[in-house]
């Protein structure tokens, strides 16, 4: 076998002519460059200044709410007769009956289409029918709020089931709301389900095992972390969703659990006080800002529970 | 396959009696729990897609009455219900659409490029923009309505449902969906192409401008038209903005706007079915727009995809 040809006679040592270390690429400045990277860095920064601006511009007004109204009143169950429409629990609890509903039914569908795409389909039907479900996500939620309204309470909760429902309830508004996020779960459970390496399901398959048995067993279990994050995510978005609840799920502050009688939510209480008249730095208009502060902390707790799970718990295979 | 372990595979079933469908577990889902299985999978993946179907044709029926060039062309109408039209909601989307991609798309790009370019992956400041963007992206509509009013609310005298307003709210909104789709546009294109061009002594913004950015333009314009065709629906943050009816075109970024969305919005708390007739007109034009652009972004996707 031939010598290499560091080692042939004649031939520069290695390392010769060239600087010792590796070339540092970002070394070579040409004077608009310096400009171009600061643009590059400071449209980064926006995303976290945009955070910032949330929290200030929420904040302000809420600081100036609770200036005037007590925090006895904002957890209050009920309004005081006469006083500023201030009472938050009852809109938490609307919150709650909605996207109870709407991940009851979202995470098995979602869960069951998710396992379909990623365990049973062929590639070629997984790449027709997963843009498909996606088309989900790109319906307008104001047209799903119509859609509750005037098709599922009337025709299939009024009329197909016979269900005594209020016009506006929470069965339809959550139902629709589920239907919403279906493929926020479906598809990042999906990506969950193929990231399980094919030699666990192989293993699984040789023992004997049939697809369902291989599923929900072996696959299931390893990409868990995964689908507890899409789940949390649907959460988030069903906590934050606003058109559907408030054109469906009703005006009306309701602590009754029953989701046949309408309840207002977080988001639809801003949205409507939003478009009501009251002059901007009144306490009924600050309200809208205290409600919207909760409101942010609450989703803002969730995506980071979201996060963290993806983050600690992503299995390294 | 190839002949060779065609007749390897045959060999093997002859012999063993396994078939291929033995080995993906298929030949062996026949029991009754397996099949009830598979048949709630099927149930579930067609659910969404029923209601889809349910939903769209409820709608074109309800609103085939009123298809005609007066939902085109007129502004919508206390006296007439049954020719109002929504002229001003179409032209005001338009505009709105067009606006906010003028500010979102250079940012969000932008961003993108620091991110996956120029950025120290490892240094903390990486991680807190990184984590953040992913909360940025589910944070509620309502809330950029709410940051969008604070940010008009610095003018004196606030402007309320401008173009300009409502743009920048659903440019804010759609900004992580820009970012996050950029970045995974660029980080697809291969290494090598980058050490190709640097190797001959470009500069890394050099090589970026001339060489990343032109492979990932496929990838790019199919997320850039998905958070618009996102923005165009939005309605929650134009309500916050105090985006209301108007009867006239917008003709400037500083003029008062409708959108779609919130004319639909609006006519489903009218007790006269005449709006209703013509909201169900509305949608079947506001699922036409966006149904357009998914189709549009799908097409650019599977036709200008790259393999490496």
């Amino acid at each position: 076998m031939a010598p290499t040809s560091t080692t042939t006679a004649g031939s520069p040592r290695p390392g010769v002519g060239l600087p010792v270390v590796p070339p540092d690429l970002n070394a070579k400045r040409r004077p608009g460059e310096t400009v171009i990277k600061a643009l590059l860095t400071l449209s980064a920064l926006t995303s976290v200044a945009i955070t910032f601006g949330i929290v200030f511009a929420v904040l302000a007004p809420a600081v100036d709410f609770f200036k005037e109204v007590p925090f006895t009143d904002f957890f209050a169950t009920s309004d005081e007769p006469g006083a500023v429409s201030a009472a938050v629990l009852p809109l938490v609890v609307g919150t709650l009956i909605t996207t109870v509903v709407a991940l009851a039914l979202a995470v098995p569908m979602g869960l069951g289409a998710a396992i379909y795409l990623s365990e049973y389909a062929s590639p070629r039907a997984r790449k027709w029918l997963k843009p498909t479900v996606e088309l989900l996500a790109g319906v307008p939620s104001v047209v799903y709020g119509f859609f509750a309204l005037f098709f599922v309470t009337p025709v299939v909760l009024q009329g197909w089931l016979g269900l005594d429902v209020n016009f506006t309830n929470s069965w339809a508004a959550g139902l629709v709301l589920g239907v919403m996020i279906i493929p926020t779960i479906a598809s990042l459970s999906e990506d969950a389900l193929s990231a399980v390496p094919h030699a666990l399901r192989q293993g699984s398959l040789a023992l004997g095992a049939n697809r369902m048995q291989t599923t929900i067993r072996v696959v299931l279990p390893a990409a868990l972390s995964g689908i507890a994050a899409a789940v949390v995510l649907g959460l988030s978005r069903a906590v934050g969703e606003t058109m559907i609840v408030t054109m469906a799920g009703g005006s009306v502050k309701n602590m009754s659990l029953d989701p046949s009688e309408p309840h207002m939510t977080m988001t639809a209480f801003i949205a409507t006080t939003a478009k009501g008249e009251n002059p901007v730095g009144s306490v009924e208009y600050n309200a809208l800002f205290a409600v919207a502060a909760l409101l942010f902390v609450i989703t803002f707790v969730i995506n980071m529970v979201s996060i963290a799970i993806v983050r600690r718990f992503r299995q390294e295979y | 396959m190839s002949i060779a372990t065609r007749t390897a595979r045959d060999t093997v079933e002859a012999t063993t009696g396994i078939t291929a469908s033995d080995l993906t577990g298929r030949g062996r889902d026949r029991n009754v729990k397996s099949v009830l299985f598979l048949v709630a999978l099927w149930f579930s993946l067609f659910f969404g897609v029923v209601v889809l179907i349910a939903l769209i044709v409820d709608t074109v029926i309800k609103g085939a009455p009123r298809l005609d060039a007066e939902l085109f062309t007129n502004y919508h109408s206390k006296i007439s219900p049954d020719t109002t039209g929504f002229r001003a909601g179409i032209l005001g989307s338009i505009w709105l659409m067009f606006a906010t991609a003028l500010l979102a798309i250079p940012l969000g790009m932008a961003a993108a490029i620091y991110l996956e370019e120029f950025a120290n992956k490892r240094s903390r400041l990486h991680r807190v923009i990184d984590v953040n963007l992913q909360n940025l992206a589910a944070v509620p509509s309502v809330i950029y309505g709410m940051l969008a009013v604070a940010v008009l609310a610095l003018f004196d005298p606030p402007f309320k449902g401008i173009v300009i307003g409502g743009a920048l709210a659903l440019a804010l909104l759609i900004l992580p969906v820009i970012i996050i789709t950029t970045r995974e546009a660029i980080r697809a294109v291969p290494q090598e192409i980058r050490q190709g061009s640097l190797a001959l002594g470009a500069t890394v913004w050099q090589t970026t401008w001339r060489n990343t950015l032109p492979s990932a333009v496929p990838g790019i314009a199919t997320g850039t038209i998905l958070g618009l065709s996102r923005a165009i629906g939005e309605a929650a943050p134009l309500l916050m903005l105090g985006v209301a009816m108007v009867r006239t075109d917008p003709t400037g970024l500083f003029d008062k706007v409708t959108a779609l969305p919130i004319q639909i919005y609006n006519f489903s708390s009218e007790p006269n079915e005449a709006y209703q007739i013509a909201s169900s007109a509305a949608i079947v034009i506001l699922l036409a727009m966006i149904l357009g652009m998914n189709a549009l972004a799908i097409v650019i996707r599977n036709k200008f995809q790259k393999s490496w």
